[in-house]
């Protein structure tokens, strides 16, 4: 509990988290607020004003990567393993208060993002009800939080805020869509990608009878079940984390 | 107590540090001394649990680092004031130290107190000046009221009143009982700061004594003498044993007493244009001790003038 309490003292106390929570929130439910005012033929439904959760999940990622990069560019990492010697429980106190703090981010965007598509569109039926609007409004918390955990992950393994970023963005962004690009073999390897297959866990298997393919974001294709694809997100996860733990330990601080 | 046995630190197929065996006493300022890349920082470092050793091991009070339970109530530490997140203001810096070792929030104010930050303590840290930077990073050593300080070159950029400030303070830490290890490259100033010394270079130990001890057997006394009639008095003073060098348009006299060199040239009517104790400087001294470890020599070798009585704090 103190070490939590540690970690969330040192998250509030500088502002760059707050920007990025701010800007996180302004991308997403500006893109629902967009979809539901510019799009005057069709109705939005609960898929399409979660268009815009991967630009947030993007930002909050960037600050997930720095909340762990900035300490080892200024050498507070130092101080705190001079106050917490166990790194394995600072570090895991660490990944823990961020990966609250995007959760809960991505809890707000969504439900911020429903709320003001109902809003501007208030004849819209956006209740949500079925399994798969749950998952698809609710879960963005879920997959907002384990993508912090790969951020602040990647973010102790690398330790450079530029180097750590740029490989987060690329990744995310550029190498898990751009990989189908590799003949016969790119379609099958980018079904196992960890984004890809978390996108499955929001926009997989829809309910057909609320939703049309053209009013949520490109459905994945992955081969596991949304669950399946939630479960294996957070594998992927663990497994970054606890090698990022173990590099920790292992290297001079 | 600190006790190093001996301690090592490879980086590759560098040495940083070298079989370093040691004892830092508490109740006393012990001195870490030694040429830029030595191997103190790293020393320290390793002490703090940070770095692990190649070999040996380090205890404080008996137990390693990590063994100890919240460590910054036993150990406090200042090796780099830089260590703050610069947007984060000086008191949000100790309060999640603070936080970190179950310490009150008001100890906080306490240590902001002490070392008169408290004017400045809801800036953020990044807006400090070295000075100030220094202070906070003291103030986050003493959060704990630790019984063993570390402090890494201290003084470094500090202007005369600090470096005044943090001399007596340092003092004032040894003389409530704790241990206080603190290192510097600067032998005068670890003269005047420090009663024990730990002297290293290329991470090998080169010395541990008594500040006296080291100064005393570092600094050789030598006695200047000027006359007309030179050659006379060489031989003369040779006859008596003495050890004569010639030096321009002087003669440097060691192992004899400046008084009975002056009956000598007395007895032997020789007229004296100058007779005067040199004595050797300390950094000079320090030079002649760790000068075949240092790591990085400059091409030119700088002339070192002998600087006499200023730096010597012993004998005056």
């Amino acid at each position: 509990m103190t070490l939590l309490a540690v970690e969330r003292i040192k998250l509030f106390t500088t502002r760059s988290p707050l920007w990025c929570t701010i800007a996180a929130l302004g991308v997403t439910i500006g893109f629902a607020a967009l979809i539901a005012g510019v799009d005057s033929d069709n109705l939005p439904t609960i898929a399409s004003t979660q268009f815009g959760y991967g630009f947030g999940l993007v930002i909050i990622m960037v600050m997930a990567t720095l909340a762990i990069t900035t300490e080892y560019r200024f050498g507070t990492i130092r101080a705190t393993f001079q106050a917490v010697p166990n790194r394995t429980s600072a570090l895991l106190a660490k990944t823990a208060v961020v990966a609250m703090f995007a959760g809960i981010v991505g809890l707000i965007a969504s439900f911020g993002s429903v709320a003001i598509a109902k809003l501007i569109r208030p004849s819209a039926d956006l209740s949500i009800s079925s399994g798969y609007e749950w998952r698809a409004v609710a879960g963005v918390g879920l997959v907002f939080a384990v993508a912090a955990v790969i951020a602040v992950a990647v973010g102790t393994m690398v330790r450079h805020s530029a180097g750590a970023v740029s490989l987060i963005l690329v990744w995310s962004q550029l190498v898990e869509s751009l990989v189908v690009l590799i003949p016969n073999v790119g379609d099958d390897i980018q079904k196992w990608l960890p984004f890809y297959v978390a996108n499955k866990f929001l926009t997989g298997d829809p309910d057909p009878t609320t939703r049309a393919i053209t009013d949520g974001p490109p459905p994945s294709d992955a081969v596991l079940s949304p669950w399946g694809a939630i479960a294996y997100f957070v594998g992927v996860a663990a497994v970054l984390l606890v090698i990022a733990t173990v590099t920790a330990n292992k290297r001079d601080a | 107590m600190i006790e190093a046995v001996g301690l090592s630190k490879r980086y590759g197929r560098t040495v940083a540090v070298d079989d370093l065996s040691f004892t830092v006493q508490a109740g006393r300022v012990t001195g870490f001394l030694g040429p830029n890349g030595a191997g103190k920082s790293t020393t320290m470092r390793m002490i703090l649990g940070l770095d692990a050793p190649s070999a040996g091991n380090v205890r404080i009070d008996g137990k390693r680092y990590r063994e100890l339970h919240n460590p910054l109530r036993t150990v406090g530490a200042l090796l780099d004031a830089k260590w703050v997140h610069p947007n984060r203001s000086a008191r949000a810096h100790l309060r999640w130290l603070a936080k970190s070792s179950k310490l009150p929030a008001k100890r906080v104010d306490e240590v902001l107190e002490t070392v008169g930050l408290t004017d400045v303590a809801n800036r953020r840290a990044g807006g400090f000046s070295l000075g100030m930077s220094q202070r906070l990073g003291i103030a986050a050593a003493l959060l704990g009221d630790p019984q063993v300080l570390l402090f890494d070159e201290p003084v470094n950029g500090l202007d005369p009143e600090g470096i005044l400030w943090i001399r007596r303070f340092m003092h004032r830490l040894a003389d409530e009982g704790r241990t206080v290890f603190v290192s510097s490259h600067l032998l005068s100033e670890m003269a005047l700061t420090a009663q024990e010394l730990v002297v290293i270079g290329r991470g090998k130990l080169i010395a541990q004594c008594t500040t006296e001890e080291f100064v005393a057997q570092a600094t050789e006394n030598t006695v200047r003498v000027r006359s007309p009639q030179l050659a006379l008095l060489r031989s003369a003073l040779g006859q008596e044993g003495a050890t004569v060098r010639d030096e321009g348009e002087s003669l440097v006299v060691s192992d004899m007493d400046i008084a009975k060199i002056g009956d000598l040239a007395a007895a032997k009517g020789v007229a004296l244009h100058e007779l005067s104790t040199q004595r050797g400087s300390l950094e000079e001294a320090f030079i002649q001790l760790t000068g075949d470890s240092v790591e990085y020599h400059a091409a030119v070798d700088a002339e070192v003038p002998a600087q006499p009585v200023d730096l010597m704090p012993a004998g005056k």
